[in-house]
């Protein structure tokens, strides 16, 4: 398998080199994150993600490894040092919220700031202005057996905030969401990230997340790193069929403007998954099924009709994927549809052609995007 | 037309799953068998003379030295067997699940098989007695801490085991969780395990305190019975129970009575 190569590690901001190795399964990753970035680490079930972020809060310890922060060392293997996971000032948000059942929301939130030094007071105070800042003071005296899940995660990154963590770790925040209070989160972890001069490490295996939240993504496969770099130039144009494959969705990235997304003058319009301010960067996301294709321009209102030339044509089982490129001049958006074998024939496609491809507005979901 | 039985029950609820009904008449059996006894001790009670024996002084120290006794019992095993659940629980030493299986030994040995060894260990000739004897002038055997140390023997176990459980149970996600807001070890322990573990530790510790009560044959082949001394309440009834019935039924009265003041108000959960 192609391995991205290792990228210089800076002093600043959070640096790791982490091999680990259990039965049938190893683990050697090397990334490095700046103070403020989000790096999102991307791949399916069982490719190491949870674990390289347990060798970062120090619940797992690999063979080799090496992981410090702004040149603090909190594991090297090779010298011995091991920093506890108290010392090691990580802010973990995990799958679930894990609140203490016992403690009240308020008082699980100034957890850290007491855990820190601070007098019970001085960190009530500090745990009031957290759950202000996400628009959760109204729960302060609840029990967490009382919250919802949405209203509990909310709480847990408050809780994580407010220990004032060097570094925040997420650990698939939202997938233990319903698909009704995941947008709403992930809102939310947009507005925070962007404000957060930490580094950040966001483990995923929604490619929606990396898109609103990361700056970069690594792409983990079976233990090995198969791509890095920017979110945009990684989920757009992969270079490894992994990535193409979690990737999945149509990605057109542009300015917001009110009826969606706006790019090299053509209008994608959508629904706005997570409040979006026109003029700001964001991306227009939608799946390769919800598009048709025709020879001539379709009529139709609530539609997005776009000119594209055919790439590619790759069977997939039972349907066609129809990989497309915008025209426009200097190499347009990659775009693709998957339609099934009849309409191919039908239309009698082939790589090279120009066709139109259609997308119902109600398909097409608007999302915010990072702005590092 | 054939008879259709007609609807019972409470309408809108939930049903019950239906009970084999031959399950019934074992079923009855052995709640008899755990009711009739004591109830049958109700019916031996002279009302006339029950006030009187109750006050008596041999009733009043006994039951004086047993609540005494079994509540220092109850404190030891929370400060030594409380420990010692959350290091079989959550240390990772090698070994841990030999030192389980002998943390049930008391549990499954004879009471007065229990006494005998800690006769031998600490009576004036063990190992650990002599020493004890020659060194610091203390004779164990025979004393009101005797009473204790027999009633940690036996008593422990059901701490250690109900909060080991426990802490198993809660598992390390909460621990884990309080050390990235940065609480050490003591701190977590503080403030994250000993209050999501407590009601069980309560329960463990009413257990506990219910079995140091009952506690007899550790008692006396370790402790003896002395009156004022080591004479406990059980130890009391029997001896009574050789001279004068009324006497040892209204001491056991005194013990279903705390018993059962120990299942109501405190409602350990292996009960309640």
């Amino acid at each position: 398998m192609a391995r991205a190569g290792a990228e210089p590690s800076t002093g600043e901001g959070l640096s790791a080199e982490v091999r680990l190795r259990r039965p049938g399964f190893e683990l050697d990753v090397t990334c490095a994150v700046r103070p403020g970035e989000v790096l999102a680490v991307l791949g399916p079930n069982g490719a190491g993600k949870s674990t390289l972020l347990g060798t970062l809060t120090g619940s797992v310890l690999p063979e080799h490894g090496r992981v410090a922060l702004d040149g603090r060392v909190w594991l090297d293997t090779r010298r011995g040092v091991d920093v506890p996971t108290h010392r090691r000032r990580v802010g973990l948000l995990a799958q679930r919220p894990t609140l203490f059942p016992h403690l009240s929301v308020l008082e699980n939130v100034a957890f850290g700031p007491r855990a820190g030094g601070h007098r019970a007071r001085r960190a009530r105070a500090i745990a009031r202005e957290w759950l202000d800042r996400l628009d959760v003071a109204d729960l302060a005296g609840r029990a967490p057996a009382r919250l919802s899940g949405g209203q509990a995660q909310r709480v847990a990154l408050a809780r994580a905030l407010a220990a004032d963590p060097e570094v925040l770790l997420l650990d698939e925040p939202l997938s233990a969401l319903d698909v009704d209070t995941a947008p709403a989160m992930r809102g939310l972890l947009h507005r925070v990230l962007g404000a957060q001069r930490t580094p950040c490490v966001l483990v995923t295996h929604d490619v929606l997340d990396a898109v609103v939240l990361a700056d970069r993504v690594l792409v983990l496969d079976e233990g090995g790193v198969v791509e890095r770099g920017e979110t945009g130039r990684v989920l757009s144009r992969p270079r490894t069929s992994f990535t193409a494959r979690i990737a999945g969705l149509n990605l057109v990235r542009g300015t917001a403007v009110a009826e969606g997304v706006e790019v090299d003058g053509v209008t994608i319009r959508g629904g706005t998954a997570e409040p979006v301010e026109p003029g700001d960067p964001a991306a227009a996301v939608f799946a390769p099924s919800a598009v048709a294709v025709h020879r001539a321009a379709p009529e139709g209102s609530p539609r997005n009709v776009v000119r594209v030339r055919l790439v590619g044509l790759e069977p997939r089982g039972d349907t066609v994927r129809l990989r497309a490129e915008t025209d426009a001049e200097g190499g347009g958006v990659p775009l693709t549809a998957e339609v099934t074998p009849a309409a191919v024939a039908e239309l009698g496609l082939e790589p090279g052609d120009r066709v139109f491809f259609a997308v119902k507005a109600t398909e097409v979901a608007v999302h915010p995007l990072s702005v590092g | 037309m054939r008879n259709v039985p007609r609807p019972r029950g409470r309408t809108g609820a939930e049903r019950p799953v239906g009970t084999p009904l031959p399950l019934w008449l074992p079923a009855g059996c052995a709640l008899a068998l755990i009711l009739l006894p004591v109830l049958g001790l109700f019916a031996r009670v002279d009302p006339a003379r029950l006030p009187a024996l109750l006050t008596s002084p041999t009733a009043l120290s006994a039951l004086w030295l047993s609540l005494r006794t079994a509540a220092l019992a109850t404190g030891v095993s929370a400060l030594l067997g409380g420990p010692l659940a959350v290091v079989l629980a959550r240390s990772r030493v090698p070994g841990t699940r030999l030192l389980r299986g002998a943390v049930l030994l008391p549990l499954v040995l004879p009471p007065v098989v229990g006494g005998l060894a800690l006769l031998y260990l600490l009576g004036r000739t063990g190992p650990v007695g002599a020493v004890l004897e020659q060194r610091f002038g203390l004779t164990l055997p025979y004393t009101t801490t005797a009473v204790v140390l027999a009633q940690t023997f036996v008593a422990m176990p059901f701490l250690v085991v109900s909060l080991e459980g426990a802490l198993r149970a809660a598992g390390t996600e909460h621990e884990r969780m309080a050390a990235t807001l940065g609480a050490g070890p003591w701190l977590t322990f503080r403030r994250v395990t000993l209050p999501m573990v407590l009601p069980a530790l309560v329960s463990g510790l009413v257990l506990t305190f219910a079995r140091a009560l009952g506690e007899f044959g550790a008692t006396i082949t370790f402790a003896g019975s002395l009156r004022g001394t080591t004479r406990t309440l059980p130890l009391a009834v029997y001896t009574e129970a050789q001279a004068d019935v009324d006497a040892a039924v209204a001491m056991s009265l005194l013990l279903v009575a705390m018993a059962l003041l120990v299942i109501v108000v405190a409602r350990p959960r292996a009960v309640g």
